[in-house]
């Protein structure tokens, strides 16, 4: 098994129609702990991860920091999950029920490296 | 843990009440917006944490920290709740006043006065009932739309231009003012109106027409829990729901099809339902008084407590809708009256009291008039007549649930 690392996406317009009535917000909030807890059942919840704040701050060279990332930035990493799976195509077929993808967001998976050098 | 059913629905109305006290009801946009904000992050938390062992407080501490960062970067540049304006400028209380604003006591009265601030005198009662359930009930514009058969575009309109009449108002309506018993009133007529709505509406889907019938019924339990609006009246407003609302199961048949009372199964009424609708009747009597709710609810007693449709205490029951006639006469209760008539007197009386309704032009539009003379000609065996009756009945059908009732009556007209 490898692990993956989940990053969530999402634009300021999907998550304002994913929480556009508190019906809404709740039924987006069953549908992710659905997933979530399938993918714990069937053993490849590594770590649930952590939600992010919106913003923060972006640092570059000679601690030229900035407010970031932008909030109109077209996809903000709301938060990660690291996940285990077979390999990257199953990894990706277990993102298929992300409900983040419904709202119009996208769910990046990324290898974690492995060091068996 | 479980997420509780409608829990961010119910929670948007306590705490856009309790916002709202803190930001005046002219920000009642921005309370929506912090309410908003909070449940984005209670998903954001809750997705990769699960759901907390306390959602509600859960939900109120994140607002409250909402509030007070609100109140603290805008006081100088924004006027909050007119009452609160000192305590608010100052470090020294403004935490305590945000904390009191979310106590359950002060969360019920403002609720209350939101309730009372929604049907506003300028407001037309359909525009009164989607302001209630948007800013009480925490349905979206889309969701109401739904429920009436109105455009999402149209729906939104009325909630704006409600909304608008609400800030006009500068504040929320004052449980002590002088205008509190027509206000009483029509807060009554409005949930008895929503009751309906949820209970009438062959159209909406069945989930849709349940959830507007519970949340009438726990509006007015609200009432019911503050001295003041706990008058006799509002007692017989939530009987009357009560016992209607224990009839629910067997209103629509297994298809889906309307189900005349004559042929629900009493077996699947909900009998705690019946008791409390009792209990609460009992309460209602009180004062001297005896408003249209009793009535009505009374009458909704008597069915709710008869066996069968031949141990119904007819008689009484025409007694009551004689006594409705006088205290709020209309055509529908008229019709309902020479209905109970049939049944105590026989089919040719009922057609006689149904035939002689005062204003009967009012009821060209309502199919259950002529299904009315439908079911009364069938029972004393004129099923040509009944055929023709049930025939204009079905094409006046308002939607398709009343379309296949009618028009299964209309084959049915046939010598047994």
């Amino acid at each position: 098994m490898s692990q993956f690392l989940y990053l969530y996406r999402m634009t300021a317009a999907a998550r304002q129609e994913a929480m556009g009535t508190p019906e809404r917000a709740q039924q987006s909030m069953q549908r992710w702990m659905k997933w979530m807890s399938d993918l714990e059942a069937k053993g490849h919840l590594k770590d649930r991860g952590q939600p992010l704040e919106r913003t923060g701050k972006v640092v570059r060279e000679q601690q030229a920091v900035t407010d970031g990332p932008y909030t109109e930035a077209k996809d903000l990493v709301g938060g990660y999950t690291i996940v285990e799976a077979r390999d990257i195509d199953q990894a990706v077929e277990l993102s298929y029920g992300c409900p983040i993808l419904a709202g119009g967001g996208s769910v990046e998976v990324r290898p974690v490296m492995k060091m068996d050098f | 843990m479980e997420l509780s059913e409608h829990l961010f629905r119910r929670e948007a109305g306590r705490l856009v009440a309790s916002l709202t006290r803190i930001f005046g009801v002219h920000n009642l946009l921005l309370a929506e917006d912090v309410v908003q904000d909070a449940f984005c992050r209670a998903l954001e938390v809750w997705k990769v944490r699960g759901v907390p062992d306390n959602p509600s407080a859960w939900l109120m501490a994140v607002a409250k920290h909402r509030a007070l960062d609100v109140v603290r970067r805008e006081r100088t540049a924004r006027t909050f709740a007119p009452e609160l304006a000192r305590v608010l400028e100052s470090e020294w209380s403004l935490a305590s006043a945000i904390d009191e604003a979310f106590t359950s006591s002060v969360i019920r009265d403002e609720q209350l006065r939101m309730m009372f601030s929604c049907c506003h005198p300028r407001l037309p009662e359909d525009a009164q009932i989607a302001l209630v359930l948007n800013t009480l009930c925490g349905f979206g514009a889309s969701e109401i739309s739904r429920a009436f058969l109105t455009s999402r575009a149209a729906m939104e309109k009325r909630i704006a231009r409600g909304k608008k009449v609400l800030a006009n108002a500068q504040r929320l309506f004052d449980l002590s003012d002088a205008e509190f018993g027509a206000r009483l009133s029509a807060v009554q007529r409005a949930l008895y109106l929503l009751f309906n709505e949820g209970y009438h509406s062959g159209s909406a889907e069945s989930t849709v027409r349940e959830e507007l019938c519970d949340e009438a019924i726990r509006l007015t339990m609200l009432l019911l829990d503050a001295p003041l609006t706990a008058q006799p009246d509002t007692y017989a407003l939530a009987a009357l729901m009560f016992l209607h609302a224990a009839r629910l199961p067997t209103r629509l048949d297994a298809d889906g099809d309307l189900n005349p009372l004559l042929e629900q199964d009493r077996s699947r009424w909900d009998g705690w339902l019946v008791e409390e609708g009792l209990n609460l009747l009992d309460r209602s009597a009180r004062g001297t008084v005896v408003s249209a709710y009793h009535l009505e609810a009374a009458i909704a007693a008597a069915h709710a407590t008869a066996h069968g449709i031949e141990t119904t205490n007819w008689r009484e029951i025409v007694h009551l809708y004689d006594r409705l006639m006088d205290v709020a006469p209309s055509p529908v209760v008229a019709l309902n009256r020479a209905i109970a008539i049939g049944q105590a007197d026989g089919p040719g009386p009922g057609l006689e009291a149904l035939r002689s309704i005062a204003d009967a032009d009012r009821l060209r539009h309502y199919p259950f008039y002529p299904a009315a003379l439908g079911e009364l000609e069938f029972r004393r065996g004129q099923f040509d007549a009944a055929r023709e009756q049930f025939a204009s009945a079905a094409t006046l059908a308002r939607n398709p649930a009343e379309r296949r009732f009618l028009e299964r009556r209309w084959r049915e007209c046939r010598v047994p």
